[in-house]
């Protein structure tokens, strides 16, 4: 007779182990860590042995470090500024491609989403190269633009120095967070208004709503619980934004450290500074902060409110 | 399907619709045209728009200035075995969480898309200690191995188990005698075909494009992968921009063939949390 080594009853545990081992390790034992680590001080050279314990030290260097805030400030800004106007264009987008005819939609809506899964380091090198000052595709269209009459007048009369002037640093990774994502969101968008039934529509083409009508008291009630969850990952996308800034400002974060986002400065202190212990500190803030601003959006989609 | 007239979208939207596509579009467009010309092209007053002659200079500045050859494999190497072993552990964990029932199994599976929602640099710095130490600094492992404790690969089995692995099917085989890794292996896994082809395809882009990963664990140009060996050749003073937009447009043919090939399955797998 064959020994039964697995037992229906003990057989999730070893389906299971492989994974839970690695994230064990991987997953949730770097946290633990990291959460020490905000309360220690620790010299990479000088192994694990010389980390030493300084309360909440690292906390306290953090609040006070301005180059944290400015930090932080760059990563709200990047956030608000490509954020919105994704899901700004992402709804009318959704509703553009819903109301297309299958196959043209289907082609649209991969041209849309193929930003989203490309090599990021791939198109921020792409980017640097058309956002340069003298000979960059882009001041260049802006140069030919410039020629017709109308725009003339609306149009910057020289060359932007998009990466190295600090006022034109965030528009530039703005402009690339934007073009990634816009695609995905639509999508998700595109997702809520194909569960939306059409009667709700016909009954009130019936009742005589207008368009601007149908899209205020149909369309976007029926979105709302997809604009919950879109925002919400775009707090979460926007807050650890890295590869854009860091290879657009060539890992260093720009001039006048306009392009540093958090993740960056996390980066930066950690390896470029050896400052362990106040980089995990900072990240727990961040978290921190992350948390608050996930809960916050849940309040103001969450019931009660009307949108 | 047929649309009425009036939920039809208005011939300017779809105008509008089609020019933000080119929009889209055009920055692949450029990346491929770009490749092809040297760095002075490039840079002209008009800029090319048009694919030139000097794809295979770039591809030799490249392959000068960088071990090409060997980040390339290097990223293929890992990105294989990490899609693999993602594939084996999410589908057996997977499997588990739909079809067992055992003690904490509801508050470990929301541990685990509890940390889906923690933002990656919460882990950025204690995972290169703990790859210090375990002295797998520089070791291709420390990129495959964490990338296979994927907290979506899971979630994703969880839900394709639940809605395509009939319990009675298991019982059956039970009853027949099947040991349960044979069940696993001969009728659980064959079923998970497409779930597994959708995970399988989001792996291995994950791992392609991992760029933060290779940053922090990675020490010797001969071991990057290539997106990280690509920043090798990103220099404030003297950046060969012909070479490095041809290294960039090579890794994204993959993903574009990927792409072509499965678009519809992977913009289903990877919007797979959002949509219920």
């Amino acid at each position: 007779m064959k020994r039964v080594l697995i037992t229906p009853a003990s057989a999730p545990y070893w389906l299971l182990s492989p994974f839970l081992i690695l994230f064990a390790v991987f997953g949730l034992f770097p946290l633990l860590f990291s959460l020490v680590l905000a309360f220690s001080r620790w010299e990479p050279t000088s192994g694990l042995g010389a980390m030493e314990w300084v309360g909440i030290g690292n906390f306290v260097f953090a609040l006070q470090d301005e180059w944290f805030w400015k930090s932080l400030f760059n990563t709200l800004w990047l956030g608000v500024a490509s954020a919105l106007p994704q899901h700004l264009v992402a709804i009318p987008l959704a509703c553009a491609l819903n109301g297309m005819l299958q196959r043209s939609r289907n082609l649209l809506v991969g041209v849309y989403f193929m930003p989203y899964i490309t090599s990021t380091v791939a198109i921020a090198i792409l980017f640097s190269s058309l956002f340069s000052t003298d000979y960059g595709l882009i001041n260049a269209a802006i140069g030919a633009l410039r020629e017709l009459p109308l725009l003339s007048a609306i149009l910057p009369a020289s060359a932007i120095d998009w990466l190295n002037d600090p006022d034109r640093l965030k528009p530039a990774i703005a402009t690339v967070v934007f073009w990634r994502f816009v695609g995905f969101n639509a999508v998700l968008y595109l997702a809520a208004l194909q569960t939306i039934p059409r009667d709700l529509y016909e009954a009130a083409t019936m009742d005589g709503a207008s368009r601007w009508q149908q899209f205020r008291y149909i369309t976007l009630p029926g979105l709302r619980a997809m604009m919950l969850f879109g925002i919400t990952l775009s707090i979460i996308g926007s807050l650890q934004l890295f590869e854009e800034p860091f290879i657009l400002t060539n890992g260093r974060g720009g001039n006048d450290q306009a392009g540093m986002t958090s993740a960056v400065y996390l980066y930066r202190l950690a390896f470029d500074f050896n400052d362990f212990g106040a980089a995990s500190a900072m990240s727990w803030l961040l978290f921190a902060l992350l948390a608050m601003a996930t809960v916050a959006t849940h309040r103001a989609f969450g019931e009660g409110r009307k949108l | 399907m047929s649309l009425s007239r009036h939920t039809m979208t208005p011939l300017g939207a779809r105008l509008l619709v089609g020019l933000g596509a080119v929009l889209m579009i055009l920055p692949f467009y450029v990346m491929f045209v770009f490749a092809t010309h040297s760095r002075t092209e490039i840079f002209a007053v008009p800029p090319p728009l048009w694919f030139g002659n000097d794809l295979l200079a770039n591809f030799a500045i490249l392959t000068e200035r960088i071990p090409f050859w060997r980040n390339l494999g290097w990223s293929l190497y890992v990105a294989l075995i990490s899609t693999a072993l993602t594939l084996l552990f999410c589908s057996m964990g997977g499997y588990a969480f739909a079809m067992f029932e055992f003690r904490f199994k509801k508050p470990l599976f929301g541990l685990v898309l509890g940390t889906m929602l923690l933002p990656s640099f919460m882990s950025m710095i204690p995972s290169f200690m703990i790859m210090d130490l375990l002295g797998w600094i520089d070791q291709p492992r420390a990129l495959y191995l964490p990338g296979a404790a994927s907290a979506f690969g899971i979630f994703l089995m969880r839900q394709y188990v639940s809605s395509a692995v009939p319990r009675e099917l298991i019982e059956a085989a039970r009853m027949d005698g099947c040991s349960e890794m044979g069940i696993y292996a001969r009728i659980v896994l064959p079923l998970l075909k497409p779930a597994l082809g959708t995970l399988g395809l989001i792996a291995f882009i994950g791992s392609w494009n991992n760029f933060v990963g290779p940053l922090i664990v990675m020490r010797t140009p001969e071991n990057f992968t290539l997106p990280l060996a690509l920043r090798l050749l990103q220099n404030p003073v003297d950046t060969e921009w012909g070479a490095l937009i041809a290294g960039a447009a090579i890794a994204t043919v993959p993903l574009i063939a990927l792409f072509a090939l499965a678009s519809r399955q992977l913009i289903a797998g990877l919007t797979a949390g959002a949509v219920k």
